[in-house]
């Protein structure tokens, strides 16, 4: 009976929450999963005889479970609820096969006000991982579940969770060739859309400040293009680039001071320049009559990794900024590699590299130069590391439609981000929240 | 005769484009004024009586006749031989007045990375640029833009649909 009326409450449940699901990115699991590691993310106590006014659990569950290297338990396998360290019995979880468990509760601190403490434990031998208390307003309380995420991620993989970041893409709707273009931020799982640009003409090539606070983008409302910067907290916005001919492929120096991109200027030629922000001055970086197109940077700002058709077909460079004449080419396997983008360790890059005629995501280590394929798709395209560089994320095609992807940096797990309307593509993944 | 003349002076147009050039530091040029060239062409404009206004209409016409659409093969910009009679009708338009002016808009198909397609489109643009200016169109006659894949002319990821989004586009008045 009890089993019937939860089962029911759930449906009830689906069924309220699917027009908002709709507005949503939904994730879907492709691959992977065979050697993620069982945990118990218990549903988080709460005191009060209202609703609790958010399910943290849930959220921090579908994180781990989107990270590919855990395999949440089923809640309705959940034989116990327990809040706390000291109402976990272990033998329990044992039985279950979890190899860890998460639990909380969150207590209400006056009008609008929470606070989650939570423990993580080690099921094979009790021991306590870690025990903390987080606070949040209604608002803010799911942002406060990916930082709990983060933090058992971290706890148990060492490496920093990046649950807490954010994403931004452009999506296109509509028949060609009336279409409306829109640039979307939103949380790293989808959720929270925001549209900070719409427009009749084309936007594309959006990328992150390092600081996290500004996206540069090209847009051709102006019905040529032109490369605009947009805080995102004001929505202030001014354009820094709208040269004749070519203004796109925007890319911030690692110091935020400078942006690299590609012109055309008068002469048609296709070139990487820096323009730096302050002074608007700009330098050259290729000389090349081929197309030098799709700047990255190093960490330290030394380097751009960048394409060039200059050999016949698009494959990577590698130039010295301060001296741009001698340029270095670093991929030679395959004949089409495009749209580098440096991990966040420096050693790899991630790329578009053409595989027996399908365009898929490849990881060049720029070590050995050894190249690795990462993704399955036809016409998969803009590689975008997260900032712990344990996740790629992607644009790949479902049924002529454009959807996001991602993909663990070593190709084990793949999933996909379902837009519900509209062909999405080129998603950028925001650099850590400032702050540590 | 005369179309392989003209491919051979596009080609070599491409190639010369390709010298090398000393790096520079380059102040901001954007909020420059463009050529004060529209002005003097519309004082020529208005001088035009009507009845050359008239030819001068025909001749568009007669050039949207021919077509407004030049298509390119997979990951090239030459024009192909079949499309030199575009080029030549929409020359013969242009060069009627120097206020006649016209947009080339640059596209690519879908596959590949999109930042490198608008660099194709570009190039494409900049062909269909070079092949009326040998025809004595100036300049300031021609606007380039390339959209790259992002504004295809038709939707779907087969052969007959990227060849038709493979172009450069003719346009007057947008």
């Amino acid at each position: 009976m009890l089993n019937f009326v939860r089962s029911f409450a759930l449906v009830i449940l689906a069924v309220c929450a699917a027009p908002l699901a709709n507005a949503q990115l939904v994730i879907e699991i492709t691959r992977g999963q065979e050697n993620a590691v069982p945990i118990a993310i218990v549903p988080f106590g709460w005191e009060s005889a209202n609703a609790a006014p958010f399910d943290v659990a849930q959220v921090v569950a579908a994180d781990l479970q989107r990270s590919g290297r855990f395999a949440p338990l089923d809640r309705k396998d959940m034989i116990d609820r327990p809040s706390a360290g000291d109402q976990i019995r272990f033998q329990d979880w044992r039985y279950l096969k979890s190899d860890f468990i998460l639990v909380g509760k969150l207590t209400p601190q006056g009008a609008d006000r929470y606070a989650a403490q939570f423990e993580l434990y080690n099921v094979l031998n009790g021991q306590k991982l870690t025990g903390q208390q987080l606070t949040a307003t209604t608002t803010s309380l799911r942002a406060m579940s990916h930082r709990i995420a983060d933090i058992v991620f971290e706890q148990l993989t060492g490496i920093r969770g990046a649950f807490s970041t954010r994403i931004a893409f452009v999506s296109a709707e509509g028949t060609p060739p009336k279409q409306q273009y829109k640039l979307i931020v939103a949380d790293a799982d989808g959720e929270n859309q925001q549209t900070i640009a719409t427009s009749s003409e084309p936007i594309m090539s959006p990328a992150w400040s390092p600081d996290g606070q500004s996206l540069a983008y090209v847009s051709f409302e102006t019905k040529s293009s032109a490369i605009y910067v947009q805080t995102l907290r004001s929505g202030e916005r001014s354009r820094v680039s709208a040269r004749s001919g070519i203004n796109g492929a925007p890319a911030w120096s690692p110091d935020g001071s400078t942006l690299a991109l590609t012109l055309s200027r008068k002469d048609g030629d296709v070139d990487i320049y820096t323009l730096k922000l302050s002074s608007q001055t700009l330098t050259r970086m290729t000389f090349d009559p081929g197309i030098d197109t799709e700047p990255s940077w190093s960490a330290d700002g030394r380097k751009l990794y960048f394409m060039s058709d200059r050999a016949g077909g698009p494959q990577i460079y590698e130039i010295d900024v301060s001296q741009p004449e001698r340029a270095t080419r670093v991929t030679f396997e395959g004949s089409y590699n495009a749209r580098p983008r440096l991990s966040p360790d420096g050693k790899q890059l991630a790329v578009v590299h053409l595989d027996r005629g399908n365009f898929r995501i490849a990881i060049v280590d720029l070590q050995s130069r050894g190249v690795q394929v990462l993704s399955p798709g036809r016409q998969d395209e803009s590689p975008s590391f997260a900032p712990n560089g344990a996740t790629l994320i992607y644009a790949t095609q479902d049924r002529g439609r454009g959807v996001l992807a991602t993909v663990s940096v070593d190709g084990r797990v793949q999933q996909r981000l379902a837009a519900s309307s509209g062909d999405v593509r080129e998603p950028v993944w925001s650099p850590f929240p400032p702050g540590r | 005769m005369r179309v392989a003349q003209l491919m051979l002076i596009v080609m070599s147009g491409l190639a010369l484009a390709g010298c090398p050039k000393k790096q520079t530091t380059l102040p901001d040029a954007s909020n420059q004024p463009a050529q004060s060239s529209a002005e003097t062409g519309a004082a020529t404009d208005s001088s035009v009586g009507q009845g050359t206004a008239d030819a001068n209409q025909k001749l568009l016409e007669a050039a949207k006749q021919t077509g407004t659409i030049i298509y390119f093969d997979y990951d090239r910009a030459e024009i192909k031989p079949e499309f030199v009679a575009i080029v030549a009708a929409h020359a013969k338009y242009l060069n009627s007045a120097s206020s006649n002016k016209v947009r080339l808009e640059g596209h690519s198909d879908e596959r590949g990375s999109r930042e490198y397609n608008i660099g194709l489109g570009e190039r494409r643009a900049q062909a269909v640029r070079r092949a009326l200016m040998l025809q004595g169109v100036t300049e300031a006659q021609i606007t380039t833009v390339s959209y790259g894949e992002e504004r295809p002319a038709v939707q779907g990821s087969d052969e007959a649909a990227y060849a038709k989004n493979r172009r450069v586009e003719l346009v007057y008045g947008r």
